[in-house]
């Protein structure tokens, strides 16, 4: 099965962190993405800029509404996300339990609706 | 074969196998359920097969091959049911009862799925591990049926649309996973033991079925000392059942119990697991509140209770798992080792941190001691708190009760003999 597995953290507190420790978790990161490629779990992933760069669009009686910002003000917003083919849910877990980001915000495991079901729908 | 009896001990063991062969709840089930409509047709006329478990597998498993025939896309799922099928049929064996035996541990384990709700965890365990019906875990619960049945639904929904496994998890996460399926377990006997209020008669089979269910981690599970720890908790509290209500449906303080009615018996095996489990080092919530439970047990008389070592144990329960409830007890504890008042003392201090608003055991307890210090206005204004925050009819009654004698015995205030508010029972539910 195929999750997404979104990263969610306070961009607060990462703006606190200092170039030392943000370049360690860089580093973090690059290692485990290797991790997961190597095991034939990875099948995509990428960080997101801050939400201060997000737009929200809505279509509404055909008239496009454009805002500035997220879709909600949370106080851990989406940061990046990761793709992944795992066994189950309990290996989905077990790989976002390994994302350096699951020490700082969480991460929400989320199963992918396949095609083929997608289309039934 | 009595079919009903059949349907109440084993359907747990029935349903765990065909989930497993099937791989699908929902058709496990209904397929199950056929499978005793043609038994209830078929074996009053033909007589009950030599192994009526097997006999009910194996119609449900042909019946549900039949199913995804006839659905065409399924016919790939219907060639693997093909596979595994023999197995079902084969008599009474060792291998079988292996089997079973995973089948049903596998079950406990994806019910108890840390991703599923909690109530959802609990019911759904009830349901498909214990096979009591969704009536009755709706009237154990006291929530609609429909709402019952459609948590149970969701549940199962999301065990098939976010791929929770079917098996037991691997060593890494095994201990986590343990330690959810016991709170379940502990959850189901909190319920049955301590019920907010409802049915007496289904909450004593909830106890039941927690007992149950922890003989059956014990036996799969050997290696679990906390699961050992839970079974001796349970049979400690359980074995008190016939003590704890009068005749006159009342409820009877620990102190104040006929100690001959406990069960002797299940003081000895619960005591026994205790024993254990400690043995092994279980140092855990269970541990713990079971060695409480052993002390209260095998105390003669309730004079005999060693009230310090109990201090002392949840002062090491507090260490490990601070909570204000704990902390009530603790004070009660501490009211009978040392002196009333230092009980007292410490009660006033959880007062005034006000977390604990809604948990009427504070002012039940702070009442008590106040009453044998002889503070009877005070006492009884606590009781009427209590009162107020108490949805137990038993308990209920017990403190309109005790209001009454104040009352009636009220004229000047005098002090009078010291008694223990604690009944003993597992009051540190977890989460509240």
């Amino acid at each position: 099965m195929e999750y997404l597995l979104l990263i969610y953290h306070s961009e607060a507190e990462g703006a606190k962190m200092s170039p030392a420790d943000l370049s360690a978790m860089y580093g973090e990161y690059f290692k485990f993405t290797e991790e997961i490629k190597k095991s034939g779990n990875y099948i995509g992933g990428n960080p997101l800029k801050p939400t201060t760069t997000a737009t929200t669009v809505r279509v509404r009686d055909a008239k496009k509404i454009v805002t500035d910002g997220p879709f909600a003000e949370t106080k851990e917003q989406l940061g990046g996300y990761y793709l992944v083919e795992a066994k189950d849910l309990d290996q989905a877990i077990s790989i976002a339990a390994r994302i350096p980001g699951a020490r700082f915000g969480s991460i929400e495991v989320r199963p992918i609706l396949p095609r083929t079901q997608a289309v039934q729908a | 074969m009595d079919l009903e009896k059949l349907h109440r001990e084993e359907s747990g063991r029935i349903l765990s196998t065909l989930i497993g062969l099937l791989g699908d709840f929902d058709l496990a089930e209904e397929m199950l359920q056929e499978a005793y409509a043609a038994a209830l047709e078929k074996w009053p006329v033909e007589g009950a097969p030599a192994n009526p478990r097997a006999w009910l597998i194996g119609t449900a498993r042909h019946k549900a091959i039949d199913r995804l025939r006839r659905a065409q896309r399924f016919e790939r799922k219907a060639e693997e049911i093909l596979k595994t099928a023999e197995i079902s049929v084969l008599p009474e064996s060792e291998l079988e009862k292996e089997m079973v035996a995973d089948d049903r541990l596998r079950l406990i384990f994806t019910c108890c799925h840390p991703s599923l709700p909690l109530e959802a965890r609990v019911a759904l365990t009830l349901r498909t591990v214990c096979g009591i019906t969704t009536e009755e875990i709706s009237r154990a619960f006291l929530v609609p049926l429909a709402t019952m049945a459609q948590r149970l639904v969701r549940a199962k929904g999301k065990i098939r649309e976010a791929g929770i496994p079917y098996r037991v998890p691997l060593e890494g996460e095994l201990q986590d996973r343990v330690d959810g399926v016991l709170l379940v377990v502990y959850l189901i006997f909190n319920e049955g033991y301590l019920a907010s209020s409802g049915d007496a008669l289904i909450r004593r089979e909830l106890c039941a079925e927690a007992i149950r269910l922890g003989r059956v981690l014990c036996g799969l599970l050997p290696q679990q000392a906390e699961a050992r720890a839970l079974l001796g908790l349970m049979l400690l509290h359980d074995s008190r059942r016939d003590a704890r209500v009068s005749a006159e449906r009342e409820l009877v303080l620990l102190e104040e119990q006929d100690r001959s009615l406990w069960h002797a018996e299940q003081i000895r095996e619960g005591t026994e697991f205790v024993e254990a489990a400690l043995r092994r080092g279980a140092v855990g919530m269970y541990a713990v509140q079971a060695s409480i439970a052993a002390l209260h047990a095998n105390a003669k008389t309730a004079k005999d209770t060693d009230w310090p070592q109990i201090a002392a144990l949840y002062d090491v329960l507090l260490r490990t798992h601070a909570s204000p409830v704990i902390e009530v007890n603790r004070a009660v504890a501490v009211a009978m080792a040392r002196s009333v008042e230092a009980g007292l003392a410490l009660l006033d201090e959880i007062e005034r941190r006000e977390q604990l608003e809604e948990f009427h055991l504070l002012p039940a307890a702070r009442a008590d001691l106040l009453r044998r210090l002889g503070r009877t206005a005070e006492a009884v204004e606590a009781y009427r708190r209590a009162l107020t925050l108490a949805t137990n009819d038993m308990e209920r009654r017990f403190l309109r009760l005790r209001i009454a004698q104040i009352e009636m015995q009220n004229a000047p205030a005098r002090k009078r003999e010291a008694r223990p508010a604690s009944e003993g029972g597992p009051y540190n539910k977890v989460g509240s």
